[in-house]
């Protein structure tokens, strides 16, 4: 990205190799402002992963301190052999996948909205964005009690029978879980959209209409193309958010009837068996999962910007 | 001058007060400010028994301390997660710890609690009920003084259930609730009110997870309690949403008349005329904990809260004398009043305080003393986690698959393997 950035700046371009001196002291500045930000990242994100990989490497349970020894990659091919870690990814990636994908339809029809809503813009906005400005433990704890068979408001309705009690089976849990994330963070996905959208200039829509394009094609050949790396961007946190997600499970089921992240399977064994060696290494594996993920969208992003340029 | 160091000058001051604050956060609240100060981390008695306890104390100890009521939340995971992160970095600021029973082996193995040695070991046990006595013994040493109890009773509604039931056992409960078309109210959501069940259906099988020695140990009694939870989650007992209640909605589902039967704690009786009324209230039987096998008395569950002196203390001397004062039988009398708690101490049973809060008084008593503890165990966390995810959810458990499976996630539990 930072290759990118520099090869795409002008001003640079015709001076490579030699700064003036101008240059060098504007870049020796922006080091220096630098430096405090990138200082206090090191220490609240550089430090503990490092000490979370360090102590993925150890036999380490609290309650058995003096059991503590070096114990090599063993946690780790512990984790990655055992049918509850992979049911679990498996699960996670359920999740994701089905509610990234509802999102970005939904997110994309709402950024629509927002973008030619004519009149009442901003409470238009303000409306759409307000599940996003609620707290996530909150807003599972009402869908909790929305589907609660003894006290829950949607007994009776037209969406469950009488005494039905989605979130005590796996298919159910897990689409109350998809849903409580869907509505949550739609409207997330939408404001990234929003932004994406107001970047495709309206002289092409005009051109291509013309030419007699439908609606439907410019939305599929001028819109979209365009909006392509908004669309990975948004994507690309969702993405990374979705596979992390804990609050709205953990509240909803606990990690019961099937419905266990690894992020659930993590704190399993930190927070309740306080193992820290070996959840240290499902903490490293996710972390791992998600720099992958990451990796496979900022690549996608750079071809797509690269391509936009003409450079590819 | 003045104008451009304010900025930094702010941004120092707030530093240095924010260390004040953070520094001082426990002396400027604790209580009356003479003596010495001694936490006591413990969950929060909604009926207000430790404020109480707190204050007789504090009365009695003649200035000399002053205990600080460190609320924890009702929830036994939350509790544990909080005080088990204090302890494990070597607070000094822990005391006093209210520990559930099942904490013992865990926090005494792992050094985070000081034993009761010598004189010490006599007042903490003298005169206390065998089964809490038990919940605070471990490698043959005393670890906390027991403070308050508590057991599960079968509860029933006199409106629906005409033949009051007399050592019932679970199947003849089970089919007596599904032939009236009224459900049997348990804890049967992932979390550790499910292992509390499905200990006492092993334990009342004759069986166990764990032996005298803490090695693991699931017997043939692993199926028969498989047997009872499949029975109860797929026949029509079976409660709405039953792989989800827990205490609270097993209340609600029989005071809403979905249920005819309850197993729960006592605090369901107080609550039911504060919640429905007296009237209802009056509608309440109780019999003792249902028998998994027709031939073998029923072992009832063990709950309770013991109080324990953190092994980082500065005031060791104190904190103990102050166990003592805590735990005293006056107090005791107080938390069945005002929390529906059972006392420990066999004497504390004539206080006409708690026969006038708990009229099963004497069979709570014989419940207790009789009941069954949950594994004693350091790896009591992980073997709680192995039961609950082996029996749950309840209406897929396979009787004839449950011992291999909970065998299984019990090794890989003990040698701290993930499951």
């Amino acid at each position: 990205m930072e290759a990118a950035a520099g090869k795409a700046s002008p001003a640079e371009a015709p001076k490579k190799g030699r700064l003036s001196e101008r240059a060098q002291a504007e870049r020796k500045l922006a080091y220096m402002l630098c430096a405090p930000a990138i200082l206090a990242m090191l220490v609240v994100t550089g430090y503990p992963i490092g000490y979370a990989v360090y102590l993925s490497l150890q036999k380490f349970d609290l309650r058995f301190p003096d059991d503590k020894e070096f114990v090599g990659l063993s946690n780790y091919t512990d984790v990655l052999t055992s049918s509850t870690w992979w049911s679990d990814v498996g699960t996670t990636a359920l999740i994701t996948v089905a509610s990234v994908s509802i999102e970005l339809v939904l997110g994309m029809a709402i950024a629509l909205v927002m973008h030619r809503a004519i009149f009442g813009r901003g409470p238009v906005r303000a409306a759409i964005l307000i599940p996003y400005g609620i707290v996530t433990v909150v807003a599972a704890f009402a869908w909790r009690y929305a589907f609660d068979p003894t006290s829950g408001f949607l007994q009776g309705t037209f969406l469950l029978g009488d005494d039905a009690a989605p979130l005590t089976e796996r298919g159910g849990s897990l689409v109350v879980i998809v849903l409580t994330e869907v509505w949550k963070t739609t409207p997330f996905m939408a404001l990234l959209l929003l932004a994406g959208l107001s970047l495709v200039p309206d002289e092409l829509h005009e051109a291509a209409k013309v030419d007699g394009a439908s609606t439907v094609q410019r939305f599929l050949k001028i819109t979209l193309p365009l909006m392509k790396p908004a669309i990975l961007v948004a994507l690309l946190f969702r993405t990374l958010d979705a596979f992390r997600v804990f609050d709205s499970a953990f509240i909803l089921t606990g990690g019961a009837n099937g419905s266990e992240t690894v992020s659930i399977l993590g704190y399993n064994i930190l927070i309740n068996r306080v193992n820290l060696g070996l959840g240290s290494a499902v903490s490293v594996l996710i972390f791992i999962a998600v720099i992958l993920i990451a990796t496979f969208f900022v690549k996608a992003l750079g071809t797509s910007t690269a391509q936009q340029r003409g450079e590819v | 001058m003045g104008r451009k160091l304010s900025k930094p000058l702010l941004a120092a001051g707030l530093t240095v007060a924010l260390a004040v604050m953070v520094g001082c956060g426990f002396s400027d609240t604790a209580g009356g400010g003479k003596g010495q100060t001694l936490n006591w981390y413990v969950f929060n008695e909604p009926g207000g028994a430790n404020e109480q306890a707190i204050e007789v104390c504090n009365e009695q100890s003649d200035g000399r301390y002053n205990i600080a009521y460190r609320r924890l939340p009702t929830d036994a995971n939350q509790q544990r997660e909080l005080i088990v992160r204090r302890l494990a970095a070597e607070d000094s600021t822990v005391d006093l710890v209210g520990m559930d029973v099942i904490w013992t082996a865990e926090f005494a193995e792992a050094g985070w609690i000081l034993p009761w040695e010598g004189d010490l070991e006599k007042q903490a046990t003298d005169g206390k009920l065998e089964g809490p006595r038990k919940t605070v013994e471990y490698q043959d040493k005393v670890w906390g003084i027991p403070f308050t109890t508590n057991s599960q009773l079968l509860f029933y509604r006199k409106d629906q259930v005409d033949k009051p039931p007399k050592d019932f056992t679970w199947d003849e409960m089970i089919d007596d609730a599904a032939s009236k078309g009224k459900g049997v109210e348990v804890q049967a959501a992932q979390y550790e009110g499910f292992t509390v069940w499905i200990n006492a259906l092993i334990a009342g099988a004759g069986g166990q997870v764990v032996d005298e020695d803490g090695n693991v140990k699931v017997d043939e009694t692993a199926a028969r309690a498989g047997e009872i939870v499949a029975k109860l989650a797929t026949g029509k007992a079976a409660p709405a949403g039953m792989a989800n209640n827990k205490e609270d909605q097993a209340r609600i589902g029989f005071e809403s008349g979905r249920s005819a039967y309850q197993v729960n704690y006592s605090f369901i009786y107080p609550s039911a005329a504060e919640n429905v009324g007296k009237d209802f209230q009056r509608k309440i039987g109780w019999a003792r904990y249902p028998r998994t096998d027709p031939d073998k008395p029923s072992r009832p569950p063990l709950g309770g809260i013991n109080i324990g002196v953190g092994a980082y203390t500065q005031h060791k001397d104190l904190a103990f004398e102050a166990a003592q004062c805590l735990a005293q039988p006056k107090n005791q009398a107080v938390a069945s009043e005002l929390g529906g708690l059972p006392p420990t101490t066999e004497s504390a049973y004539d206080s006409p305080k708690v026969g006038k809060a708990l009229p099963f008084a004497d069979l709570l008593r014989v419940s207790i003393e009789e009941g069954a503890p949950r594994p004693v165990n350091p790896a009591y966390s992980d073997i709680s986690l192995a039961i609950q995810k082996t029996f749950h959810p309840p209406d897929s458990v396979k009787p004839d698959e449950v011992r291999s499976k909970l065998e299984d996630r019990m090794e890989k539990a003990a040698e701290g393997k993930i499951f």
